[in-house]
Formats: structure tokens, C-alpha cells, sequence
């Protein structure tokens, strides 16, 4: 589910050190290797420290920060290490520079799993480095130094020295092995686990330029680009000289692009003195476009091919256990159902948008990006320039979730800065930004499945018929063999057709668990009732009473640790103890992603005209020992929760005539304040390395309304987003 | 052509076209980048400034409606007593994700609290709406609001 952000687990270190500006500077290169057989993943990192002779102490903060509180959370790991006070310390973002600072990326939940180890480390040898620069000037051992907010102690002679002090001599001295360098006792701990608010709070609440889009270079040009309905159809014609018409639009031109619906797509730029002229004219273009190969796709097209295959022979067999057919036949009770889910957009707050500016065959760019390094060698490919030429400024993000790993606003606005010769901010409108996403790929399901008279599960059938071409799943289309409840049922057979698309798909937060995750849980749900069990009870039981599933950080799967999340958000929620009146329901659901374990309890009410109130939800987490910072931890699980619901209770992107119909938020709605229920999350802290929250929370949510919507009103909801028409009971 | 704005208490001349939104009279035309673009058609409230002491959506009003109107940003909203409340909730009670949506939030709110010194959920609810968080931090908005208006805070 990371798509394609799998990291190799051994790592190799080495630790200089240098004298900076009067400081110390800590520079750790902590090279990765993956194995032969996978040179994309190998992986440096480098994090720096820098302490100023007054004590201040700056880390830098190395990822994309897009609202998932990187820029804090990854400091507050080095500086509880270096044992300095949390108000001393200064975070910089770093620049796409993965050469210093390693791979820079904000995806798949991974911050935290891939840096927890190794930047306690570099904080720690800091502080080691320290503490050897005062034993040397103090002549005592350093076992008997000890240190506290950036002050290192001798008790015995009664001498101490702040790390300022001591930074130009730590400087001099030889770095300790990174892989012994003795870490605090979490019970110690001053910085991690506690509320620590963002360090871009106060920038943020008072309107400082922290995004793309407030990114102001001298003598910079404003630009919009005009691109096809259908996805990377070509320019017919364009009236260029009218656009050039409009007041202060200085250049109008044709991006002729090319076919990689991820690179370059064909369009118009249209450049002026400002944005709103640069919008002005290109609303005189009047573009046509070319014929295009998908111009004639559609949801129902999809819908109608989608139904066509589930009755044929599979394209093929992904997994099959046991005898599916056997064990249906064997079964008490069969159910039989088909699931479906849309295709929705990322609508990040923040419309795509880059500035970029060309000089002497050099490009500089600022861009919100999640993925920097992607888009660098995305623009030096297409522009036909060095990947060195470029440096890349990492701005904060306003909003990401998986729409800024692809960088084709980045090569757009660098092609165009780069044609126009002066340095231009490309900025897209809104229903440029619904109408061109590589949006979360819509998908089928053909589901049968059989329990015993005890309540088990016998057999599980899955004919998935997702989006792909050439035999291979679109992008974020894909289902593991691995996904749950396989390796739980005994007779379990995972079917696949495909239909083959022209609508750019990608990876949108939790990308497939956010899909799957409604599917199978819902379904499990449908059993459950058709067992006459309780849902609680029937999932426990399904989960068995094993523990690691597979290979831990592959395909693991810990059933211990869900059965754990399972009972605490039913526990949360008094779940069976609560008398709920007629109208309202509990639906519960649970999924494994992004290595985090997670359970959600919904409470939802059913008005007599359809309408769904979510009234409550209860959250059970499971990511391990230690949350880094429960202010932006607890901000992501609420966040997700609500953003799962947000999608299932009323986004669609339909596809008609090869294009995306939405176009703003009157008709892509997005959860609002009166809408938002109230979020209760509950941490069940296990002995399990640290995980990440952006994501994990969200798979949950959707299933566990749709079975708070069949508690409440015996109705099944098997296709989303959720038709309230359906749901009348007047 | 040549407008004569009042933003933050200052006179400001701003030359762009007629039929130019605030939005871009502020932000291209002046340097003042807090207010944000999101739709542009007002529906997500990003670009939320206030109007002699009102929300409104500067993507959707065009300048030569401003007139003699006195405009109040994100940037100057911390001078009223009410909007330095919001703000201090705000970073107190961290609420901001990606903050992007923020400054919209914060000028509704304090709007909000100007009118309705101690608001109901209700309240919020009404006052709130057509403000969209993308990254859903509902919670914890309604959490500062309560707290900037000195109510108890729900965990």
C-alpha cells in the first residue's frame, strides 16, 4: 500500500562532523541498502544539527510538510535525543536535495517507521559528542556526566556548561558509533508524547507566506494552463491572439505535451501580469481539442463492462485457498452481494499550482510537492536539462493526500516559465484541479461468502473486477492476495478481471485500503447477521486467536493486535450496553494499513427522509509503543476518520464522454462543521515499533457508518458514496 | 484602473480591472497573501476577509464593491482583542492540519465571537459551514472557538 515507497531495512552509517558559522554542525549520512535487485530503493539520509554558541539549536526538517506535522515531529525525535528543551530548538525546511539529506517523501505513512530508529540516534550522538567535549575540558570521565535542557552536568565537582559552550570543541571530536550510542529510557522522555503544537502554528493563524501559492520571485509572471476535458487529449486549435487581447496578458502559447498522463499533458498557457488576467485570457482561448482514443469512456460504461465480467471466467485467479466451491456448498448460510466504490478526487485545499524560473539553462522551483525528487527528474527529462541544474524549494503544502507524489503541475510550470523566459507562478482553478486528479480508482466487487452454524466463516469469494490496462492494475487499482480475510477463512478464492481505462488513477490516502477496507468489512458485516452473530463478537472470532500472520513489514498481519483494537473501540463505544432509539445504530469495522492496526466504532441516526447524522465516533489505535506528538497524532486520526466519512456520505467523480463531470464544491461536497461529529481516539499502546497516523485511521470509517446504517434502519448500503434516497423510510 | 482600498486600517491604491475579485486586488495587486484561494466561486470560505466587521468571501466580491468599506484580513485581525483571542486558541489547541484553510476559519470565527460572544454548537454550526477544512479538523475549531470565547472545552 506504499506505492512504491518499500524501503530497505538494513542500514549502513556514517558520521562526520564539522565546525559551521561558530556552531556545531552534526551531519549524519546514513546510507541504505535494499539489495541488488532493487537500486531504486536504496536510500541516504541526512539530518542536521546545528547549535549556536547562545544555545539555540536548529534541525532541519528533511520532508515535505503537507499537514501531517513532518516539520515537527521528526525534530522532536532528534531533539529528545540531544536532551535539549524543546523551546530552544528551531526547525528549517530542508530543499530537494537528496543527496544531503536522503530520500525526501511524504507518503505511504512511513515518516515515522523509517526515521524513528535513526534519528533518535543522530540526536543522541550529539549529545554524546557533547558531553565527551565537556569530559575532556573538565578532565573527568564522561560516564559521570550527565545532561539536562541542553546543559551538561558534572555532579561531583558541581561544574556544568551549556552545549553552546561546549559546541566549538564537540565540533573537533570524533562522532560515536551511530549503532551504540546509548538511547534515553522512554520513561525519560521530555519531548516525545507530549502536546507539542506545530512549529508553523503561529505563521499559520496569522497569514504568513508559508504555501506555493505564496510564493512571490522578483519580476515573476502569473500563468493558467488550459488542458483537455479528456485526460491528455491533444490541442486542435486555440485563439491565441484574443487571449494576448486581454489586458496584461503577455504571452499565450501552446504546450504541444505528450502522451504520460503523469508527465507533460497538452494544453494552452496563457501568461500576464497577474492571475486573475491570466485567467481573463484564457477565457478567450476557445480551445479544441483533438479526437482522443478514451473520449468515449464512462462511469456507466465502466458499470455495464464491470457486470458483463462478473459473470465471465476470470481475467485470472490471484489467490485460492482450500475449495471456495466446497465450502459454499457446506455452508449454513450464503450470502451473496455486490460492492462498489466510485472514483473521487484528492481536492487538496491548496489548487495545484508551481513557480519556477529559468536562467541560463539553470531552473530554480518552489513547489508544494510530496514527492520533490520525482518531480526533479520529471522536469529535467522532459525539458531536456541536467538534474543537477535544478534546485528544488520545498513550500509547505496545502493539503496533499496523495495528489502531490505526482508532480505534473511541477513540469508544467517550469515548461511554461521556461517558454516565457521570465519567472512565472502556474496556478490552477479549482475545476482545474477536480477535472485533472489521478483520482482514487473506482472498483467492483462480486462477492459470496458462507459461515457455518457455529459462526465461522467457510469460504469467501472475491471476483474483483478493477480498472487496468495490459493485464496490470492501474495505478492504486491493485488488491494484495495478502488483504484480509485471506489467511482466516480456509476456502478463499480472490478472482480479477479488468477494464481498461484512460482515467488517471493514483494513490489517494490509505490508497486501496480506502476502498477495500468498505468491501470487506461490510460484507464481513452481512455475514455476521446472516450468522445471527453479534458484529463484535463474529470479527473477533473470525480474527481466530493466533497472533503474527506472515512476515512482520511484509505481509504481516498481527491478529493480536487487532482483536486489542477491536475490544477497546467496542469497550469506548459500549458497544451492546447502550439503548440506542429507533433510527440511530453502532456499526463497528477494522483494517490493517500502513502498519497500523486500527478499529472504529460509528454511531449514526437515519431520518425518515434518508438523511445520516453521524452522532459519534469511537477510535481504537494500535501503531506501537510511542506517539511522537499527540497534537498532530490525534489531529490525524480525527482528521482521516472524518475525512473517510466525508467521502462515503456524498463524493463521486463520474466519468462521462471521457471526462470528469465535477468541477467545484457545490458538486464534489466536502464534510462541513455542522456535519463533523465529534471524534473520541483511544491509543492502545503495545510493544511494537512506532508507526505512522496519516493514514491508517481512514479505511475504518466508511464501513463502520454503512453497518451503523444497517443497525439503524435494516437497509445495506453496497455502492458508494451513500444514496440517502434509499434510505427513506417515509 | 486605480482603486483606493482601506485594508488594515491603511489606505492603499491598487490598479487592477474592474471586475477584478479582492481576492487578487489583495493578493497579486497588493503582497497580502493570507487570504487564500480555494474555489473561487465562495464555497470554501478560504479567502474569508471581513467587511466593515463582516465575513465575506473576497474571491466572490468584486473591488469596485469594496468603495469606502473598510477591510480587516488575517494579517490585521490580530489587532482587535476578539481576533487575538482566536489566534492564541488556535495555536493552543494546535489546530491546524495543513493550515491552509485557516485564515478563512479564524476570520469567520472571529466574526463569530464578535457577534456572539458565547456561542452554542448550534451557533458554530450556523457561523462555521461555509468554511470547508479539507483535512477536517472540525473538531478541534469548535474546541478553540469555545475556548477563545472562554466556554468549557470538550476533550
Amino acid at each position: 500500500m506504499a506505492d512504491g515507497f518499500a524501503e530497505g531495512a538494513s542500514r549502513r552509517d556514517l558520521l562526520k562532523t564539522g565546525a559551521l558559522a561558530g556552531g556545531l554542525v552534526l551531519s549524519f549520512n546514513l546510507a541504505g541498502k535494499a539489495g541488488a535487485a532493487a537500486p531504486a530503493a536504496d536510500a541516504k539520509l541526512n539530518a542536521y544539527v546545528s547549535l549556536t554558541p547562545d544555545n539555540k539549536v536548529t534541525i532541519v526538517s528533511k520532508n515535505p510538510e503537507i499537514g501531517q506535522g513532518i516539520k515537527t515531529s521528526l525534530p522532536m525525535i532528534i531533539a529528545e535525543e540531544f536532551d535539549v528543551d524543546w523551546a530552544s530548538v528551531t526547525t528549517k525546511q530542508a530543499d530537494g536535495d537528496p543527496a544531503t539529506y536522503g530520500r525526501q517523501f511524504a507518503g505511504g505513512s512511513m515518516a515515522t517507521p523509517l526515521h524513528w530508529d535513526e534519528l533518535r540516534r543522530v540526536g543522541a550522538a550529539g549529545r554524546a559528542m557533547v558531553v565527551a567535549a565537556a569530559a575532556q575540558t573538565w578532565n573527568v570521565p564522561a560516564a559521570e556526566c550527565t545532561t539536562a535542557s541542553g546543559v551538561v552536568y558534572h555532579k561531583a565537582s558541581g561544574k556544568k556548561a551549556t552545549y553552546g559552550a561546549l559546541a566549538a570543541k564537540a565540533a573537533t571530536l570524533p562522532a560515536p558509533d551511530l549503532k551504540t550510542v546509548p538511547l534515553k529510557d522512554p520513561k525519560d522522555y521530555k519531548i516525545l508524547g507530549k502536546f507539542m503544537p506545530q512549529v508553523d502554528s503561529a505563521g499559520l493563524v496569522t497569514g504568513q507566506p508559508l504555501f506555493g501559492i505564496d510564493v512571490v520571485v522578483p519580476g515573476m509572471l502569473y500563468a493558467t494552463f488550459d488542458k483537455a476535458p479528456v485526460f491528455g487529449a491533444k490541442v486542435a486549435s486555440a485563439d491565441l491572439a484574443a487571449a494576448k487581447a486581454v489586458k496584461g496578458v503577455r504571452q499565450a502559447f501552446v504546450v504541444e505535451g505528450g502522451t504520460d498522463l503523469s508527465g507533460l499533458v497538452p494544453g494552452v498557457a496563457v501568461v500576464a501580469d497577474s492571475w486573475w488576467q491570466a485567467r481573463k485570457g484564457r477565457e478567450k482561448l476557445n480551445t479544441q481539442w483533438a479526437e482522443h482514443p478514451t473520449s468515449k469512456q464512462s462511469s456507466a460504461g465502466y458499470d455495464a463492462q464491470a457486470l458483463a465480467l462478473s459473470k465471465a471466467p476470470p481475467l485470472r485467479t490471484e489467490r485460492n485457498d482450500g475449495d471456495v466451491a466446497a465450502g459454499l456448498k457446506g455452508a449454513a448460510k450464503t450470502v451473496e452481494a455486490a460492492y462498489s466504490y466510485p472514483f473521487i478526487a484528492h481536492a487538496a485545499l491548496e489548487p495545484m499550482n508551481c513557480t519556477a524560473a529559468f536562467k541560463d539553462g539553470k531552473l530554480e522551483i518552489w513547489a508544494p510537492t510530496q514527492n520533490p525528487e520525482a518531480g526533479r527528474q520529471l522536469v529535467a527529462k522532459t525539458l531536456g536539462i541536467a538534474p543537477a541544474d535544478i534546485t528544488l524549494h520545498m513550500t509547505r503544502c496545502g493539503g496533499g493526500f496523495g495528489r502531490r507524489l505526482a508532480n505534473d503541475y511541477m513540469v508544467q510550470a517550469a515548461w511554461i516559465a521556461r517558454e516565457a523566459k521570465a519567472p512565472v507562478k502556474m496556478l490552477w482553478t479549482r475545476e482545474d484541479d477536480l477535472r485533472y486528479d489521478y483520482y482514487r480508482p473506482a472498483g467492483y466487487h462480486f462477492l459470496s461468502g458462507g459461515v457455518d452454524a457455529s459462526g465461522s466463516v467457510t469460504a469467501w469469494h472475491d471476483h474483483f473486477v478493477s480498472l487496468g490496462n495490459d493485464g496490470r492494475f492501474a495505478s492504486s487499482a491493485g488488491m494484495s492476495p495478502t488483504e484480509f480475510p485471506s489467511r482466516f477463512v480456509p476456502n478463499y478464492r480472490y478472482d480479477l478481471s479488468l477494464i481498461p481505462t484512460g482515467v488517471p488513477t493514483g494513490p489517494l490516502r490509505a490508497p486501496g485500503s480506502n476502498a477495500l477496507s468498505f468491501v470487506i468489512q461490510s460484507f464481513i458485516d452481512e455475514l455476521a447477521h446472516a450468522a445471527g452473530a453479534d458484529p463484535v463478537a463474529f470479527r473477533l472470532k473470525l480474527l481466530g486467536d493466533g497472533g503474527m500472520m506472515g512476515t512482520p513489514g511484509q505481509n504481516g498481519y498481527a491478529a493480536d493486535r487487532m482483536r486489542g483494537v477491536v475490544k477497546l473501540a467496542a469497550e469506548k463505544a459500549g458497544w451492546g450496553k447502550t439503548k440506542l432509539p429507533k433510527g440511530t445504530g453502532m456499526g463497528i469495522a477494522f483494517h490493517f494499513s500502513h502498519m497500523g492496526y486500527f478499529a472504529e466504532v460509528v454511531q449514526a441516526t437515519v431520518a425518515a427522509d434518508g438523511a445520516v447524522k453521524v452522532d459519534k465516533v469511537w477510535v481504537a489505535a494500535d501503531v506501537g509503543r510511542q506517539i511522537v506528538n499527540p497534537a498532530g497524532g490525534i489531529n490525524q486520526v480525527q482528521g482521516s476518520v472524518l475525512d473517510g466519512l466525508s467521502a462515503a456520505l456524498g463524493q463521486v467523480i463520474t466519468i462521462e464522454n471521457g471526462a470528469a463531470v465535477q468541477s467545484n464544491f457545490g458538486d464534489y461536497p466536502l464534510l462541513r462543521m455542522a456535519d463533523a461529529p465529534p471524534v473520541e481516539v483511544h491509543f492502545l499502546i503495545t510493544d511494537n515499533p512506532p508507526t505512522g497516523l496519516g493514514e491508517p485511521a481512514l479505511p475504518p470509517a466508511p464501513p463502520a457508518l454503512c453497518n451503523a446504517i444497517f443497525a439503524a434502519t435494516g437497509k445495506r448500503i453496497r455502492s458508494l458514496p451513500i444514496n440517502t434516497e434509499a434510505l427513506k423510510s417515509v | 484602473m486605480a482603486f483606493k482600498i482601506n485594508v488594515n486600517g491603511k489606505s492603499r491604491n491598487v490598479d487592477v480591472e474592474e471586475g477584478t475579485p479582492l481576492l487578487w486586488a489583495l493578493r497579486d495587486g497588493l503582497g497580502i497573501l493570507g487570504p487564500k484561494f480555494g474555489c473561487g466561486v465562495g464555497q470554501c470560505g478560504a479567502c474569508t476577509v471581513h467587511i466593515d466587521g463582516q465575513p465575506v468571501r473576497s474571491c466572490a466580491l468584486p473591488i469596485e464593491a469594496v468603495g469606502a468599506a473598510k477591510v480587516v484580513t488575517i494579517e490585521g485581525i490580530g489587532a482587535t482583542a476578539v481576533g487575538k483571542k482566536v489566534q492564541a486558541a488556535w495555536t493552543e489547541l494546535d489546530v491546524a492540519q495543513c493550515g491552509y484553510c485557516q485564515p478563512g476559519q479564524i476570520m469567520s470565527a472571529t466574526a463569530l465571537l464578535n457577534a456572539t460572544p458565547k456561542p452554542a454548537d448550534a451557533d458554530i454550526d450556523a457561523a462555521m459551514s461555509g468554511n470547508i477544512c479539507r483535512c477536517a479538523t472540525y473538531v478541534r475549531i469548535r474546541a478553540a472557538i469555545k475556548q477563545a470565547s472562554g466556554q468549557k472545552v470538550e476533550a
